[in-house]
């Protein structure tokens, strides 16, 4: 094994820029697909003919297929039809759309776990359908699944290495673009490294949430 | 369209490749699984740190990065690897370390008692896992792996990264031909949806194979039970 560290050291800034955009686009698509999940999730769970059908199927199918295909799908096909997004939006979208179906399954299961009781207190207190969810059930269904959504943030860091497939230049696309003019060892073993330097630390601190969050009943 | 069909060898092709990659990848992540999982579980701390190492590594990247790795940055270090060998290694050692916490998981979850039991009935260590412990285990694991499993096939795509000829590849390669952008990407999604629902099937008729309350299928009953004391 050859490791040169002056190239190493040369190259290390450039793939620092390279993560703090897949940090970028991971904090907003994880922010667009908490927004489209929990849409989903309340149309689901409210079953609104035939939109409350739609979006089960949506989800399967999101569900069903490959990421890298999808956003295929999204960065090439929706030109077609006049919608040019740019790169970085694309990306979002791209992130937002997927892990929405995920985080939809997600909160379905924390408005599930609220008890009945709840829902029946805000009848009687004649609560209007909207405070009944923006106060009382949403609340105490989302606490229960903050360390869930934490792990999707978590694997929406790596997988975002993704978005490298329509030519982002992320921490993956980076270190690929680096390897070509130069040697691959030394961008791509660093670029893995940051990934586990941020997720790794992450991963423990969500596992710390979950037995904070905990049902204790 | 008619266009897009005129390649329809090459679909066929890749689509071979790809089913190839999922067979292979699942059977090496379940070796890996099983190895690691009950690395996991073991007494000695020389056998269960390097299953978490292992664990939290592969966990802890992303498979496309593992799979650039493996057939960009190993040749540096000596080791060079055909792009079907690298694509089949990732996928299984990947998904596989996410199989052996199913693995480990799901033993442990196991009522101690099993254990105890089994340790009264002078059952050596290797006897008792494979007699009382996995069997026991397994229905628990087999609806996770499920999801694994098609979670493997969802990665496949990745490889037409590094020039292995799956599915993806050749579709991308047709593309490039007829400019059919939406059919053949669509395409692609309901293709990988109904391969992914195969799986799904196979894994659902394994759990029926292998839940703890199996009983023989109907046409089947005389021939495997009937002797005294087998009914139940």
């Amino acid at each position: 094994m050859r490791w040169d560290a002056d190239y190493a050291a040369d190259i290390f800034p450039k793939l620092l820029d390279g993560l703090w955009l897949t940090i970028q686009v991971s904090l907003l698509g994880m922010a667009l697909a908490l927004l489209l999940g929990l849409v989903i999730a309340v149309v689901r769970y409210a079953k609104i003919p035939l939109l409350s059908q739609v979006l089960t199927g949506y989800v399967l199918f999101v569900r069903g297929t490959p990421l890298l295909i999808q956003a295929f799908t999204i960065y090439y096909v929706l030109p077609e039809y006049g919608i040019t997004l740019s790169l970085f939006t694309s990306g979002v979208l791209i992130l937002g759309v997927n892990y929405s179906a995920y985080t939809a399954e997600v909160y379905r299961a924390g408005i599930e776990a609220v008890p009945r009781g709840q829902w029946e207190a805000s009848t009687a207190l004649n609560l209007p359908a909207w405070r009944t969810w923006t106060r009382i059930v949403l609340p105490q269904g989302i606490a229960t699944i903050i360390p869930v959504l934490g792990n999707y943030q978590i694997q929406m860091f790596k997988d975002s290495a993704i978005l490298y497939g329509i030519g982002m230049t992320e921490l993956l696309g980076t270190a690929r673009e680096l390897g070509v003019a130069g040697r691959s060892l030394e961008p791509l073993t660093i670029a893995g490294i940051l990934y586990l330097v941020i997720s790794y630390p992450a991963a423990i601190l969500t596992r710390r949430l979950e037995r904070r969050y905990a049902p204790t009943h | 369209m008619s266009e897009v069909l005129e390649y329809k060898g090459l679909f066929w092709d890749g689509l071979e490749q790809t089913i190839l990659l999922t067979i292979l990848g699942i059977g090496l992540a379940l070796v890996i699984a099983f190895s690691v999982g009950l690395m996991g579980i073991s007494r000695h701390r020389v056998l269960r740190s390097p299953a978490y190492v292992f664990v939290e590594f592969f966990r802890g990247t992303s498979i496309i990065v593992q799979l650039f790795w493996a057939y960009y940055a190993l040749p540096f270090m000596g080791i060079k690897l055909d792009s079907f060998a690298a694509a089949v290694l990732v996928l299984g050692l990947n998904e596989g370390a996410y199989a052996a916490e199913i693995v480990r998981s799901a033993i442990k979850s196991l009522p101690r008692g099993q254990t105890e039991g089994a340790i009264a009935l002078g059952m050596r260590p290797t006897l008792r896992l494979r007699r009382i412990l996995i069997p026991q285990a397994v229905p628990a694991m087999l609806p996770s792996f499920g999801n694994v499993f098609v979670d493997l096939l969802k990665a496949t795509p990745l490889v037409s990264f590094i020039a292995v000829q799956d599915l993806t590849f050749n579709a991308l390669g047709v593309r490039t031909e007829t400019q059919e952008t939406t059919v053949i990407f669509v395409g692609l999604l309901v293709a990988y949806f109904v391969l992914g629902l195969v799986l799904a099937l196979i894994t659902w008729l394994l759990e029926k194979r292998f839940a703890l309350d199996r009983r023989p299928h109907p046409l089947l009953r005389p021939l495997v039970s009937g002797g005294p004391g087998v009914t139940r």
